[in-house]
């Protein structure tokens, strides 16, 4: 039941976030409270699927994919509600629905998914994983972010000054600070699974080694970015090289 | 009491008018306090866009005639010369113009903020030579709500409406803050100047001025306690400049994008603004191709004015919506100066008559507990209160429809009120 008042929210945000790119400043308000609600009800979807499920409810990878998208929305929302952030939400309410959407389909947003597995460790190992990616989702849309206002910045584009955006430091400073918090995380959830695997036994599949690259990038990311002094347009295409990655663990590697 | 407006503005009178008008604010408290005289209200609003005399007196023609006298004197002209340089309004459309020029409507460029303080400044003026009574004190009161209402709920003010806040405003969108910023100004004449007074009122704190002539460049620099140099040091400079500012009188390019690209080498690929106002151009057009780098020239400065200006037209119209909506309101409080004479009157009334009958009955009542006699003093308070708030309601309805007059007569006479004594009603002294 909680599915659709989220997913309504959810839509209703995207919509009014297209809106306001279009006309800047008069359907903001609409959508920072689209996504407020929508969040909300989905917050209220996984608690009741806490509450129903024996074990870790959120193990199947469509399962997974719902977790994902409340934390992703859930992230955007601490900066979403500022001004210049909103169109931010741009590139996260449209992934987010469609996310969610996959997530529904495939029955990780009902509720009786099916709880696969259900330790602790792997609560923690889904948990901090999941974290680290949704940050990476957030650093892509900041760094996507930067090279369209970049773009427009170069080409002198009509209302550039007539949308509120954040400047270009800021965007990049940002994106390398998302990262620098989701790489951590990231590496404390495959440190967990690496435990499990060792204690409970099993091979080393595809999605592991998607994590594994997925780490591997990222803290490329961050030497490049911190180290060797990269920063602007090319930690912007890195942070959007690197979310080809969670993009391919997320949905076909786990899927197939 | 009536509120009169007499003054001109550059929408009637030429520069050579409006300098002649000019009050200045030494001047100011002289004019209103003639003007207010014994009997009347006044605020003098000069700038140097307008002057405008406003005045709340019982008698708007004395009121007008006193305004013109002045406005004629003040320009040395004769009253048929000046005349049809000036506009005359009453009440509510007075009230409808000071809310519009309170909130940048009548100015030049739509929105433009000095204004507000300007007509604050007029304000705080009368309240000190003590020539702003309730007429004006309401007026004016309101006006600077609305020109705060109009910055808060439109967009009218938020986009530069000159090509050095453009370019400041563009610096932002790159930077945030230009708190702590670097300036490279290149060449030492007046729009170099205008924009780096512009980028230092922004948070820019260090300037760096080169020039071909190094006297000039230096000159400039110790306005703004920067430093200074030839057009060679321009290489070095750019890898610590995070804004540059051009306006040389070159004929040819004064930085190339090799140069700039050596620069960029060296700051890591931390951006530059580069600002090219100078006409030929001083920066190479391909500037703008190299990463973090970021190039406008003079005409895309322009374009994003324009834009911008046009934009604040669009805000107007939801602008010119909260003005009509405030001098409504003040129209349905001018109006209801008619009846709220009456109404204090019969509230009088019904107070003195509740306090002598409690008098009367002190001997019957006894000796009451001071809880006991509270209690009585809050019961015939109440009942003198609901018996008069169904006919306070409608009188101040009627008001509002233009029928108070009739309805306050009709008071006074059914309860054989005396004449009644209002502050808006009187005169200030």
């Amino acid at each position: 039941m909680l599915f659709w008042p989220a997913l309504a929210g959810y839509v209703e945000a995207a919509v009014a976030y297209l809106g306001d790119s279009v006309r800047p400043g008069r359907l903001a308000r609409f959508a920072i409270w689209g996504v407020r609600l929508g969040w909300l009800a989905q917050t209220g979807l996984l608690a009741a699927q806490a509450a129903r499920a024996e074990g870790f409810p959120w193990g199947s990878w469509a399962g997974s994919l719902n977790l994902f998208v409340w934390l992703v929305v859930g992230t955007y929302l601490v900066w979403g509600c500022r001004s210049p952030f909103r169109l931010l939400g741009l590139a996260v309410m449209p992934l987010a629905v469609a996310l969610f959407v996959v997530a529904w389909a495939a029955g990780g947003a009902g509720s009786h998914s099916r709880s696969e597995l259900g330790d602790v460790f792997l609560a923690f190992h889904v948990g901090f994983v999941l974290a680290a990616f949704a940050g990476f989702t957030l650093a892509a849309g900041l760094a996507g972010l930067y090279l369209w206002q970049e773009r427009r910045l170069k080409r002198h584009a009509p209302g550039l000054l007539r949308q509120r955006a954040p400047s270009q430091e800021a965007l990049d400073r940002l994106t390398a600070r998302t990262v620098a918090v989701a790489v951590p995380a990231l590496t404390l959830g495959l440190a967990v699974g690496a435990v499990r695997l060792t204690l409970e036994g099993g091979g080393f599949d595809a999605l592991m080694a998607v994590a594994l690259a997925v780490w591997v990038a990222y803290t490329g990311f961050l030497f490049l970015r911190y180290q060797a002094g990269w920063r602007g347009r090319r930690t912007a295409y890195l942070a959007l090289a690197g979310i080809a990655f969670v993009v391919a663990a997320l949905v076909p590697v786990s899927h197939f | 009491m009536r509120l009169v407006l007499v003054g001109t503005s550059h929408h009637r009178a030429p520069v050579e008018l409006r300098e002649q008008l000019f009050v200045s604010a030494a001047e100011n408290r002289e004019l209103v306090e003639r003007l207010a005289g014994a009997d009347a209200e006044a605020v003098v609003l000069s700038t140097c866009n307008r002057t405008e005399l406003y005045l709340a007196h019982g008698d708007d023609e004395a009121a007008q005639a006193r305004a013109f006298a002045e406005l004629t004197a003040l320009a040395g002209l004769a009253e048929s010369e000046i005349a049809p340089a000036l506009y005359t309004l009453t009440d509510e459309a007075a009230a409808l113009h000071v809310f519009r020029v309170a909130a940048g409507l009548d100015s030049l460029i739509p929105g433009e903020a000095q204004i507000l303080g300007q007509v604050r400044g007029a304000y705080e003026a009368a309240r000190e030579a003590d020539t702003a009574g309730p007429v004006l004190h309401r007026v004016f009161r309101q006006a600077l709500r609305v020109g705060r209402r109009v910055r808060t709920e439109t967009a009218i003010g938020e986009n530069p409406a000159s090509i050095s806040s453009a370019a400041a405003e563009l610096a932002e969108r790159v930077f945030g803050t230009l708190e702590g910023r670097r300036i490279l100004v290149l060449g030492a004449g007046k729009m170099s100047d205008l924009a780096t007074v512009n980028l230092i009122s922004r948070g820019v704190d260090s300037v760096f001025v080169a020039n071909r002539s190094v006297e000039r460049a230096e000159r400039l620099a110790r306005r703004f306690g920067g430093r200074a140099a030839g057009l060679d040091a321009v290489e070095a400079e750019l890898e610590n400049a995070d804004v540059v500012v051009a306006s040389t009188s070159a004929s040819g390019y004064v930085l190339s994008a090799e140069q700039v690209e050596r620069a960029m080498r060296a700051r890591k690929g931390r951006p530059i603004f580069f600002v090219d106002i100078a006409v030929p151009r001083d920066i190479d057009p391909a500037v703008n191709e190299i990463e973090g780098c970021y190039l406008y020239d003079v005409d895309d400065l322009e374009r994003v004015v324009e834009e911008s200006v046009a934009g604040r037209r669009e805000e107007a119209v939801r602008a010119e919506a909260i003005v009509a909506d405030e001098a409504e309101r003040f129209r349905d409080w001018q109006l209801s100066l008619d009846v709220v004479p009456a109404i204090a009157s019969l509230r009088a009334l019904a107070e003195s008559i509740r306090e002598d009958e409690l008098a009367r009955a002190e001997g019957r009542l006894g000796s009451l507990s001071p809880s006991q006699r509270r209690a009585v003093e809050s019961l015939t308070a109440q009942i003198v209160n609901k018996l008069l708030h169904p006919p306070t309601v409608r009188m101040k309805e009627a008001a509002a429809a233009a029928d108070g007059v009739l309805y306050a007569d009709a008071i006074r006479h059914l309860f054989a009120l005396e004449d009644d004594d209002h502050p808006a009603r009187k005169p200030r002294k």
